[in-house]
């Protein structure tokens, strides 16, 4: 049994730094290791040591539970500790992460838009200029919501079978119910062996 | 400013694709010099990272913006990092032609 997969930790932005380097060594030999301090990490230290909330608070703005986010404060920590402790570098780099972005919805036109640059403010609708939108939160990637975004069918190769393409789903990740063999894409080429398409 | 559009043919009458890896083409339309130029996408037919593959192409004609009708769970962290705005814009019917329309208003 392989473990449950890790939840992807959701990060605000990057930092402004990559790492941090010790300077003025007092004994004579110089620890040239470094200790590499994953961006969720960083989150979770900069949520709660800088934004100073709790670590309910914290774990919802990183879409984990509280007992995760304690689990990778008290990593983080122990990392940083280790580093000025024994004169290590740190690394800020790597991690299960994915990065979040504030998007609105234009009243006028009926699009969302994402604001990719988090330090300017967004003043108007970038594709119909009006000033008439609102903050939705996150866009819902709920397949329940919208069913069919797009007419793609996933087929498997070996028995012909077809179901409809799951957006957000790769095609071969999904398993074919009656040979339980990985299923593709139809329309594209994929003729190794198969004769059909 | 360029801004990338996905669509279905490449003439100015077809319509806005609702995918964005595998769209059939993509317009990149600069909003300083109007010019319009439509780049067929290789990546229709790709198997998978259909989505990445695409960015990498659209971000290296230096886009700003990318109107869709979907961006998959993969590429919205790659366009964040890249800081390209993403626009989702769910009408299948809207032409390519309304939407520089609106973009030049």
């Amino acid at each position: 049994m392989s473990p449950r997969p890790i939840r992807l930790r959701k990060v605000s932005s990057p930092p402004i730094i990559s790492g941090f380097k010790p300077y003025g060594n007092k004994s004579n030999t110089v620890n040239t290791e470094s200790v590499f301090l994953h961006l969720e990490e960083y989150e979770a230290i900069r949520l709660c040591d800088f934004e100073m909330l709790n670590h309910h608070k914290a774990s919802l703005i990183m879409d984990v539970s509280r007992p995760t986010l304690t689990r990778i404060y008290a990593k983080a920590r122990q990392k940083i500790a280790e580093a000025l402790v024994l004169g290590k570098k740190i690394i800020i780099e790597g991690g299960k992460i994915y990065f979040d972005s504030e998007w609105f919805f234009c009243n006028n036109c009926g699009c969302h838009f994402n604001n990719p640059d988090k330090e300017e403010t967004i003043k108007e609708c970038p594709l119909c200029k009006s000033t008439g939108f609102s903050n939705s939160g996150q866009i819902n990637d709920e397949p329940g919501e919208s069913p069919t975004r797009c007419n793609d069918i996933c087929i498997c190769f070996s028995c012909g079978f077809e179901q409809p393409h799951q957006f957000g789903r790769r095609c071969n990740e999904e398993i074919c119910p009656r040979c339980s063999k990985n299923m593709v894409r139809k329309g594209i080429l994929y003729n190794r062996n198969t004769k059909s398409y | 400013m360029k801004v990338a559009i996905t669509s279905t043919g490449n003439s100015l009458e077809s319509k806005l694709d609702q995918r964005f890896g595998r769209c059939a083409f993509f317009l990149i339309y600069d909003t300083e010099t109007l010019g319009i130029e439509f780049i067929p996408n290789p990546n229709k037919d790709a198997q998978n990272g259909a989505g990445p593959a695409s960015v990498q192409m659209v971000a290296s004609h230096n886009v700003q913006k990318i109107i869709s009708g979907e961006f998959g769970i993969k590429i919205k962290s790659l366009l964040d990092s890249l800081k390209i705005q993403m626009i989702v814009l769910k009408e299948p019917e809207k032409s390519v032609s309304e939407i520089i329309t609106m973009l030049n208003k």
